[in-house]
């Protein structure tokens, strides 16, 4: 990765005072990653450039540190050459006095606003953030596009040396985005240092804190709440990402408005013991949790993270979080008979059986109303009908990708009614979310109920 | 002088004041293992073993101590007090949860002796009242043992009955463990004796009749030394019912036929025995019949009806028999609930909460791994589903007389002279619906995959499976990848060869031989690795075979999965591939000579664009665009650096020379990726033919396989790509070094590199199992492993400490599961057995191992 800084004040060759590296010299400075070098390509009085290059080690990339997190785990990838992270890094302790502002050299010029250049390779995020994110700076920005999706940024403009610096430290890793490696408390505190006097009125702030504190939305918060304090508090400040169903639906609030369909469902049908097959993060769980009249739950899910989430969504490992044995969090999967759950009068399959492949599905109904046959059951999954309403779905396209399929009203029906008759529930249809005329409303729900022997 | 003989499989309860003496007693007739007392279980809460406030937990511990024990069938021995009819109760729910026979022993020395013992004991707080109303408490309870569910009970008065009592073990009457015969099981016969002589003849029984009337009578004469199972019902319904049970009761005589208690049988009994017994189901016909018999049968008949067991558990414990089943649980055991689940099966009346009779399918959920045969309910035709079968083909109802031959597993069958009794319910039809066995494997259980596993493999002994890592692969299994009733087979991982010291290289083939010849291996042979996506292919000759083979559903002829058992295309295009591959085996007549109308290949399916277009778009090919734009930038500011006379010229050499690495990383895979526009521009490589019916082709060597390769190719079907391939002689240096010539060819044309396998499929060299293969990778090729610098001197030095061992240990296990898993398949096992092993290998590779090898 590479940067190089220019200035074409007179005389140009004060930039080294700034920097505080002699243009004459090669500078390497040791960083925990790899090796930083500082040299001088010009040095005149009309213009004096200074280049940053990195040689990040590859092999202790791997073996070191970092090693828990994405990508870096990955053994090829592009991390010792893209700018990144580890060019914020190397501006700080190449060019830290620089950074603060200081010059022993030529004090002055340091406050003082200077006609600079820069150059980062190679950056991605694309050119409209590239520009987003310079431009409300007043820097002229030009964007030479590369292969595989990098640019080139180039910078000019007026402006102190250390605002510049300041800049490109903050807004590389942005660009960048989620690849780079740290992300703690103490990423906060160094944001808003090196943000001060700009980051607060940049009109693009949200997305640089995101992106910086590589979407999570609780620092994020956090960040912006320290930045603005009237920043409007976010509804749900968990730790997770929108995904693109929830993007799709969330105008309509359609999952708070399963919930409360799925509850009065099981609430009706007189529901004491109920397993949320499919449970996720424990949305519903969570729910559930609050009504009196439920004894027990069990909530299974295949998936150790959603899991470890519900786990902590419900306080299960906190001493102030529900009583002991009232719900239960188990490590399943639905094509699998599971005894541990079967004792339930009550099952509830929230927006699951789109998850899995058709030919799977069989073995699920065996499991649930063949064998657990629980005395309810209740079904809920998307109406394909109503797809065409959705503005940012493009026809013919699933609302997630993991959705292996997407029913029709008619295609729902006759599934529920099948295995009704072949295991003997009787059924009651509904409808979730705001209806329309012709398409129905967005999510489809079966009731079924068992039938004496 | 009492001898005891207790059941060997019993939960024994000793009754006794403090001070009798149950200890000793315990501690001479029973191993200490088997002796849980109530003092040591004090002691273990509280380290007081008087400390009579822990009492509840105490006897909890005992709880679970014993409990435990009768689970594992063993023998346990309660040493308490037990003075009131309640403290014994739990012990005989315990005894009757796990089938254990309950049995009591009271020790009664006198109280005199009693209060003299704990007098001496300082630790024994306890007074005369304390023994005195204990004692007066057991004498009163003493007569109602036997109803309070005791099996039986023995009192042993006085020190001297004590001191000269002895206790033997006793096998219970239904384990016939000892007997391997060989056995003839016999379903049903209802009386139909014609057929039960017939089929005796066809089993190679001489059966001889003398006398008429009263004097009547039959000798079998088994000459071959096998035996003959009844499986019970061999009355009622049918014209014959005196002649059956003639010859059931003359070869029960002759020890040469067991026969197990059938419903009708206990019926019958009760009815002999005067009590009120509703006449139905075909008993009237037996009372018919018997009413014109004589005097012989009927005086013999009681004893003989009372004489008939639950079950038997023979031949080693790898054959129970019993009339309506039986559950793992309660295999060798007695109780109640084994008597009546053996007469009855499920159907008797069994309610859950709900009012519904308990529909669980005892067989479908059946896991032991003892055989058991029933029959009880006619079936069409006999179907082995999870190691248990039915022979009652419904004789009488105009069906079959079945017999299993064991261990042969073989059937033998007559067919009805005609219809005896119109059934109640008619014979389900036979026909080309789904098996038995199909039926109950779409249920796989949670128990079948998780938590810690072992499996027993041929190739490698136990197997052991991590409780992480089966819980890693349940997402992945269970969401990912296709119907488990295709997914037989995951392939193994492979290890590179040993790390190569040639200057430059990190692997050559030279490694490869050293490690096959220091295992003893004598030939090889090295195949041309692709460089594409590991596949596995299941191909059927028609929809049909699929159906009955892998349980087809939709019509379709085979699958193609992925090395994590995802499926590798959509529909369509598997369609269409399994179609070219299906016109390939036809014409390289691979039906005909492998005797089959299925097949399961293993192939590298090509480019590796097609599964990899994402990996290459996010990961592979950003590194080379990055790398080039970033390092052409800082070559360029050190070219003018250096002309202004700044000393750069080492960097400046250094970063040329990344920047060569890195566009020779740019095109490192352009060979691997192509366009696929359609089905001609996809590649299949076969390279196993893994299995087929009947049959593992792990037996055959690789020649073999890679001549299936070649003539399957051969055919010029499109879609299909040959693997260069060469077999080479170890001790023959000239071969070893063509064939290293060979793999430097290919891989600087831009081939992946090699495979290198020991002749044999499965080879075992002196320290046993030999890896399967080894891969050889080519330099270039490397270049997209281990980053676009790899070789560089620097790091090529430190990338050489690489540990090969988690990789070559993860291989071999693998390698053993997998081939268990299609043992298991060509012989038709339960697919949770299958099942398991394909679990297995998914699991394992979840194990950190490092990527790049």
């Amino acid at each position: 990765m590479y940067l190089s800084l220019a200035t074409t004040h007179r005389p140009a060759t004060d930039l080294g005072f700034l920097l505080h590296k002699n243009p004459v010299r090669l500078h390497e400075t040791a960083l925990t990653f790899g090796k930083a070098f500082l040299f001088y390509p010009e040095v005149s009085v009309e213009r004096c450039e200074a280049a940053l290059v990195l040689d990040v080690d590859p092999i202790e990339l791997v073996r070191g540190k970092g090693r828990a997190d994405g990508l870096l785990d990955q053994y090829v990838n592009d991390r010792p050459y893209a700018a990144s992270s580890f060019l914020s890094v190397a501006l700080g302790r190449v060019l830290g006095t620089a950074m603060a502002g200081n010059s022993r050299e030529r004090p002055d010029l340091a406050a003082t606003a200077l006609p600079l250049e820069a150059a980062v390779t190679p950056v991605s995020g694309g050119e409209a953030l590239i520009r987003g994110l310079f431009e409300p700076l007043g820097w002229n920005v030009s964007v030479d596009v590369l292969p595989a999706d990098y640019a080139t940024l180039r910078l000019s403009g007026t402006a102190r040396l250390q605002a510049l610096l300041n800049h490109l430290y903050v807004l590389i890793p942005v660009l960048d985005n989620d690849k780079h490696y740290w992300v703690g408390e103490d990423e906060v505190t160094k944001l808003l240092k090196r943000g001060e006097g700009w980051l607060e009125t940049h009109p693009a702030r949200e997305t640089i804190v995101g992106r910086y504190l590589k979407h999570r939305r609780g620092l994020a918060r956090q960040a912006l709440e320290r930045l603005v304090p009237e920043t409007e508090k976010e509804a749900d400040g968990r730790d997770e990402r929108l995904t693109r169903e929830d993007a799709i639906e969330i105008p309509l609030r359609l999952n708070d408005q399963r919930l409360e369909a799925v509850v009065e469902a099981l609430r009706a049908a007189r529901a004491r013991k109920i397993a949320d097959l499919g449970c996720g993060e424990g949305k519903l769980l969570q729910r559930l949790l609050r009504e009196r009249w439920i004894e027990s739950l069990v909530g299974v899910d295949a998936s150790t993270l959603s899991l470890d989430r519900a786990q902590r969504r419900l306080k299960l490992d906190l001493a102030s979080g529900p009583s002991l044995g009232r719900v239960r969090l188990l490590h399943g999967a639905l094509t699998y008979r599971d005894k541990r759950w079967e004792e339930a009068d009550a099952a509830a399959l929230v927006e699951v059986i789109e998850h899995l492949d058709s030919d799977r599905l069989p073995a699920l109904e065996q499991i649930v109303f063949g064998i657990a046959r629980p005395k309810t059951a209740v079904v809920t999954t998307p109406n394909a009908d109503y797809n065409v309403l959705f503005p940012n779905l493009p026809p013919g396209e699933l609302r997630h990708p993991d959705h292996r399929f997407e029913w029709t009203r008619a295609q729902f029906h006759g599934w529920a009614e099948e295995v009704g008759r072949a295991h003997g529930y009787g059924l009651a249809f509904g409808e979730i979310g705001s209806r329309h005329e012709a398409f129905g409303a967005p999510t489809q729900m079966a009731v079924f109920s068992r039938e004496a022997a | 002088m009492s001898a005891l003989a207790i059941p060997d499989f019993s939960l024994v309860v000793l009754i006794g004041a403090t001070g009798s003496g149950k200890s000793s007693f315990a501690a001479k007739h029973f191993k200490p293992t088997e002796v849980v007392s109530s003092d040591r279980c004090r002691g273990l809460v509280s380290d007081d073993e008087t400390d009579q406030s822990v009492s509840a937990d105490a006897f909890d511990l005992m709880r679970t101590m014993i409990e435990k024990r009768l689970k594992h069938r063993r023998l346990a021995v309660v040493d308490a007090t037990n003075v009131r009819a309640a403290d014994r109760r739990s012990w005989i729910e315990l005894a009757r949860r796990w089938h254990a026979l309950p049995v009591a022993i009271v020790v009664d020395p006198g109280i005199s002796v009693c209060i003299e013992r704990n007098r001496l004991r300082s630790d024994r707080p306890f007074g005369g009242d304390v023994v005195k109303r204990m004692a007066s408490e057991i004498r009163r309870g003493l007569r109602g043992l036997q109803r309070e569910g005791f099996r039986r009970v023995w009192q042993l008065d006085g020190e001297v009955a004590i001191d000269a009592a002895t206790v033997t073990r006793q096998p219970l009457w239904t384990d016939r463990r000892a007997d391997s015969g060989p056995f003839d099981i016999i379903g049903d016969v209802h009386g139909c004796a014609d057929e039960l002589q017939q089929l005796l003849t066809a089993l190679g029984y001489e059966v001889t009749w003398s006398g008429e009337g009263v004097e009547r009578a039959v000798s079998v004469r088994a000459g071959h030394g096998r035996k003959v199972v009844f499986v019970g019902d061999l009355v009622d319904r049918g014209p014959k019912v005196p002649d059956a049970l003639r010859i059931a009761m003359s070869m029960a005589e002759a020890g040469t036929a067991y026969v197990v208690q059938g419903n009708h049988e206990r019926k019958l009994g009760r009815w002999l025995e005067g009590r009120k017994v509703v006449v139905a189901h075909g008993l009237q016909n037996s009372i018919d019949q018997l009413a014109v018999e004589g005097e012989g049968l009927r005086k013999a008949l009681p004893d003989f009806l009372q004489s008939l067991r639950s079950h038997y558990w023979l031949d080693g414990g790898r054959l129970a028999v019993a009339h309506a089943g039986l559950k793992e649980e309660m295999i060798g055991r007695g109780s109640g609930a084994v008597r009546e689940f053996s007469l009855y099966g499920e159907t008797t009346g069994e309610i859950d909460e709900f009012g519904l009779p308990v529909r669980a399918d005892w067989a479908a959920n059946y896991r032991g791994d003892t055989a058991i045969v029933y029959g009880h309910t006619p079936v069409p035709r006999v179907q082995w589903v999870n190691n248990t079968l039915c022979v009652d083909t419904g004789c009488v109802f105009g069906g079959k007389l079945t017999a299993l031959r064991w261990p042969e597993k073989t059937v033998v069958e007559v067919p009805a002279l005609q219809v005896w009794s119109e059934p109640l319910r008619p014979l389900a039809p036979v026909g080309p619906e789904r098996s038995a066995q199909a039926l109950a494997d779409d249920l796989l259980d949670m128990e079948d995959v998780t938590g810690r596993r072992s499996i027993d493999t041929e190739l490698r002994g136990r197997v052991v499976i991590a409780e992480e890592n089966a819980s890693a692969a349940l997402e992945a299994m269970s969401r990912f990848a296709i119907a488990p009733q295709w997914l037989v087979y995951l392939p193994p991982t492979m290890s590179p060869s040993e790390t190569s010291s040639a200057e430059g290289w990190l692997e050559r083939p030279e490694e490869a031989f050293a490690h096959f010849r220091e295992r003893g291996v004598v030939q090889i042979v090295c195949e041309e690795k692709h460089m594409g996506s590991r596949a596995v292919i299941a191909l059927c000759r028609s929809a049909r075979a699929a159906a009955s083979r892998f349980d087809a559903r939709n019509g379709e002829i085979g699958a193609i999965w992925t090395r994590t058992g995802r499926a590798f295309f959509d529909a369509a295009t598997t369609e269409g591939l399994l179609a070219r591959l299906h016109t390939a085996a036809e014409k390289a007549g691979l039906w005909d000579e492998l005797a089959t109308d299925w097949v399961l290949l293993d192939a590298e399916i090509m480019p590796w664009s097609a599964k990899a277009r994402t990996l290459i778009d996010s990961q592979y090919a950003p590194v080379a665009a990055s790398a080039e734009a970033g390092l052409a930038a800082a070559q360029d500011a050190l070219a003018r650096a250096g002309a202004n006379g700044a000393p750069v010229a080492t960097l400046a050499t250094r970063f040329g020379d990344r920047r060569h690495r890195a566009a020779l990383y740019g095109k490192a895979w352009a060979p691997y990726v192509w366009p696929v526009a359609g089905l001609d521009d996809l590649k299949v490589a076969p390279f196993h033919v893994l299995a087929s019916e009947d049959r593992v082709w792990f037996d055959r060597d690789h020649a073999w396989h890679m001549g299936w390769s070649d003539k399957l190719t051969g055919t010029g079907q499109p879609s299909l790509a040959a693997t260069r391939w060469r077999s080479v002689e170890l001790a023959d240096a000239a071969a070893c070094g063509a064939a290293i010539a060979w793999w430097e060819e290919l891989t600087e044309g831009g081939g992946e590199g090699m495979v290198v396998k020991p002749l044999a499929f499965i080879a075992r060299g002196t320290k046993g199992l030999v890896q399967p293969a080894l891969k050889v990778r080519g330099r270039e090729y490397l270049r997209i492993i281990y980053g676009p610098e790899y070789d560089a001197p620097e790091h090529l030095t430190r990338l050489r400490a690489r540990g090969l061992g988690g990789k070559r240990a993860l291989a071999l296990r693998e390698f053993a599961l997998g081939h268990e898993g299609l043992k298991r398949f060509v012989a038709r096992a339960p697919l949770r057995r299958v099942h398991e092993c394909v679990f297995g290998v998914l699991a394992l590779e979840s194990e950190p191992i490092d990527p790049r090898l």
